[in-house]
């Protein structure tokens, strides 16, 4: 390739989705790349005038607009435009203009379509092929279903080899040298054996077997061998190994099925290592199902609170090994509810048996199944309706108080709108709380479901479970009725909107205003939520979790078609991409929170980020349209 | 205005010259070139056919140095036809040195297989037939290319041009405002391509290569021409 082509290629090998297409795409997008120059305030695409070129910004700044004239997307540097226009038809969609001196590189329609059909991650960036986000999603997905881990990731180095003519004093040498507990005894073979595998010096050689420390006090020592004996004649017959593709289930069933503790991994017939039971066993300790099994293990609150930063590594974990949103977020939360449980149980302990039934009952996210590493204490308690408050009341405030000091020692900060079970108002018999969700539902202002919104995410964790049952099924039988209900909360739905997308190291607003950082969660997850909520309440779902409430949705045919896994998308995108920038916080030494830096938002995210704002912004003009609010009350 | 009545009778000369030489050549290809060499002097600059022409060479001396590439870019003030560009490399009829390698990335290997100038010149002049040339400098390009045409075919090779440089040198070196600046003592503004472009917010481009320059000459003139004029300026106004 020419000089001044490589300049511009490599610029453009730089940006989403180039970065990504095969070199000789790239080089024949190049070859026919235009070039043209616009001043600040010029016009690059007017409105409906035809379209035959993608538009590139190779420097400057270029904003697009909708047709109703709102700003559409600031692009900078790297940004492509003209897509959907030319995807789409052979006019301009999106006017675009230069909002600083602009270099632009116009690709022709043809090498544009060339590249749509010649590359399916192209086309899915243009929306050629699916949504760009479900793309992204389900690319996500199929990572996920490799999760279970392989064993040869547990393999850190290849094995110890010894030959089978070497003494066992050699062998035992070399293996204390090389700090290992076994090696794998081999012999020189010929190139057509079926057991044979090439080292990577091209020689032939075939595993004979392992020995390993204990076989030098079985089968050596104990059988008073002399030092001279050639190790070949004391490795046993049988030969137990594991191809490196199986699991680490797998791995741990055969070392239990065969009684052993060293299992070499094979690829095909190469030796990749060995792996020692105890190594599987430290990898296992950091996975959230040991976790949990230790919280009940512990017997008081400073235990618990101890095991905290084993959950933070268990979220590094489940990112780096790209578990989704719905993994990761019920993990935590059986990890917050278990912790809940356990502080439950040893309140008992101390306190003696509760003097009538009750249900200790959790809100928002960790009745959604969806928390994160930030997160704060909604709880309450449902008492049997034969609670006598000047008997009892002392005796449940004594527990209510007991766990939510436990949670806020474990990192589960105080409700700072004190919806916990501490406050006398949410420590209530049942019949009392079927009135409060009745008079929410029947009387509902914007102002009293604004701060009561949170109960209609609710679920037992602890006790007589029926009791928060009989209100889940309240709420799923009166609330579909009443439109009233369903307007008020889906104004309150729209009080957060998210913002356009990033531009530069900012956060781009809908009115053009850029700020510093954006949090995930107010901007996008929790209106994201509520609006999941208010279709699930519409159609009578009792699901908690948003994706299952999308479940419930997707059966009602209450949104249009397509839009649920529009919002499924979205909603996952959102919640995994918070997670990783909260594992971003940890690793470089910071509390992990809700706040997202542009500069830390990779290329890619930021399209999919922008594209899930998108898809949040206009669910939420959906909501406004589907529930409005009666006149009466306007 | 006493720039512009100089520019039209800039223009009026070239006119006169372009003819005549067309008339008189005795080379064919010459004679396609001039045939097509100027617009009408009041047409819109947006109309009118550009070629953005670089070359590369030994050293600065046309007399002792030769060229060793050339770069074509066709454009209007509007597009930037890149995927019609043309690029040579030459065999130089002078020793290649080393300083000039470094600076071009042409190895010794590339010139050895090159042609010579004479064999490409038809090619060149027919490539930029139909277009108005643009160079960044014009002393250069004109006094390597009227060297090299005069040795190849006999005749001398002179050709209006819209020398980028010289309208970066009329805005920022002889306008009332570098005037004072001159006497208040400041350095004036730099004047090469580089420089200039960075005034108009153009990106860095790696210099020293035919095309890359002959590129870069080409955004500059757009830039110059969205900046400080309109694209109905006669192209007379341009023309050097």
């Amino acid at each position: 390739m020419e000089a001044e082509l490589l300049e511009i290629r490599q610029h453009m090998g730089r940006f989403t989705p180039f970065d990504r297409i095969p070199d000789d795409l790239l080089d024949a997008v190049v070859e026919q790349v235009e070039v043209s120059y616009f001043r600040a305030g010029s016009d690059i695409f007017e409105l409906d005038q035809p379209i035959d070129h993608l538009g590139y910004v190779r420097s400057g700044a270029v904003e697009l607009y909708s047709r109703s004239g709102n700003l559409y997307d600031r692009l900078g540097e790297g940004g492509i435009f003209g897509h959907f226009s030319l995807a789409r038809g052979k006019r301009v969609r999106f006017s675009a203009r230069a909002i600083e001196d602009s270099l632009i590189y116009f690709i022709p329609r043809a090498q544009f379509k060339a590249l749509c059909e010649a590359d399916s991650h192209f086309a899915d960036f243009v929306e050629l092929g699916r949504p760009r986000l479900e793309a992204a999603v389900e690319a996500q997905r199929k990572n996920n279903e490799m999760m279970v881990t392989r064993i040869r990731k547990l393999v850190t180095h290849p094995p110890l080899r010894i030959e089978s003519t070497a003494s066992v004093q050699e062998a035992a040498r070399r293996i204390t040298e090389a700090h290992a507990s076994a090696a794998l005894i081999v012999d020189r073979s010929s190139f057509d054996s079926r057991f044979t595998y090439i080292d990577p010096d091209g020689d032939p050689w075939r595993v004979l077997g392992i020995i390993t420390d204990s076989d030098f006090r079985v089968r050596v020592v104990a059988k008073g061998l002399s030092p001279d004996t050639p190790v070949g004649e004391v490795t046993g017959d049988r030969f137990v190994s594991i191809q490196s593709d199986e699991s680490v289930q797998e791995a741990i069933l055969c070392m239990l099925r065969n009684g052993v503790h060293h299992l070499p991994v094979m690829h095909r017939r190469q030796p990749l290592g060995i792996v020692h039971l105890s190594s599987i066993i430290r990898y296992e300790t950091k996975s959230s199902v040991y976790l949990v099994d230790s919280i009940y293990s512990r017997t008081d609150v400073a235990g618990l609170a101890a095991l905290m930063p084993e959950v933070k590594s268990t979220v590094v974990r489940m990112i780096e090994d790209d578990a989704d949103s719905r993994m990761i977020g019920s993990a935590l939360s059986t990890i917050g509810r278990s912790i809940t449980r356990r502080l439950l149980e040893l309140a008992e302990q101390e306190l003696g048996p509760p003097p009538v039934p009750y249900c200790f009952m959790v809100m928002g996210s960790m009745a959604r199944d969806e928390q994160s590493l930030v997160s704060d204490q909604d709880n309450a308690l449902v008492l049997s309706d034969d609670f006598n408050r000047t008997e009892h009341d002392a005796y449940f405030l004594a527990l209510a108080q007991y766990v939510s000091d436990g949670l806020a020692a474990c990192g589960y900060t105080y409700c700072k709108g004190d919806i916990m079970a501490t406050n006398q108002r949410w420590r209530q018999p049942l019949a009392v709380w079927k009135g409060y969700f009745r008079s929410w539902i029947d009387r509902p202002t914007p102002e009293a479901l604004l701060h009561s919104s949170v109960f209609f995410d609710l679920d037992s964790v602890y006790g007589d479970n029926r009791l928060v049952e009989a209100l889940q099924d309240l709420i799923a039988e009166k609330a579909p009725k009443n439109e009233l209900f369903l307007a008020a909360m889906a104004r309150n739905a729209l009080g957060r909107t998210p913002p356009l997308g990033f531009f530069r190291g900012f956060v781009m607003e809908k009115d053009g205003q850029q700020n510093n950082t954006i949090n995930l969660k107010r901007r996008g997850l929790a209106p994201m939520t509520d609006l999941i909520r208010i279709h699930a309440l519409a159609c009578g779902s009792r699901a908690q979790n948003s994706f299952a409430r999308l479940d419930d949705i997707g059966q009602s045919q209450l949104l249009g078609p397509g839009v649920e896994a529009k919002l499924r998308a979205a909603m996952e995108f959102l919640a995994i991409s918070r997670c990783r920038h909260q594992v971003l916080d940890l690793e470089q030494g910071r509390e992990p929170d809700n706040r997202v830096e542009p500069d830390n938002v990779p290329d890619a995210e930021r399209h999919n980020l922008k594209d899930a704002f998108q898809v949040l912004s206009n669910a939420q003009k959906f909501l406004k349209f589907r529930y409005p609010l009666p006149e009466r009350t306007a | 205005m006493r720039l512009r009545s100089r520019r039209t009778e800039d223009y009026e000369e070239w006119q006169r010259y372009v003819a005549e030489r067309a008339r008189t050549t005795r080379s064919p290809a010459l004679k396609r070139f001039y045939d097509t060499a100027l617009p009408a002097p009041d047409t819109a600059i947006a109309e009118v056919p550009l070629m953005s022409l670089d070359i590369e060479t030994t050293g600065l001396n046309p007399q002792r140095d030769a060229i060793v590439s050339i770069g074509l870019v066709p454009f209007t003030s509007r597009r930037i036809h890149l995927a019609r560009r043309r690029y040579w490399i030459i065999h130089p009829e002078c020793a290649l040195n080393s300083r000039s390698v470094t600076l071009h990335h042409i190895t010794h290997a590339d010139i050895e297989q090159a042609p010579h100038f004479s064999a490409i010149l038809p090619e060149l002049l027919d490539a930029m037939s139909g277009y108005l040339p643009v160079v960044h400098y014009r002393a250069i390009e004109r006094s390597f290319l009227d060297r090299a045409v005069t040795d190849a075919l006999g005749e001398p090779f002179a050709f209006p041009t819209i020398d980028t440089m010289a309208i970066e040198a009329q805005r920022y070196r002889s306008s009332l405002w570098a005037r004072w600046r001159g006497r208040l003592g400041r350095s004036p503004v730099s004047i090469r391509l580089h420089d200039s472009r960075v005034r108009y917010h153009l990106p860095y481009y790696q210099a020293h290569h035919a095309l890359v320059d002959a590129l870069a000459t080409a955004e500059l003139l757009q830039a110059q021409i969205a900046t400080h004029f309109r694209p109905d300026t006669p192209v007379r106004t341009f023309c050097t």
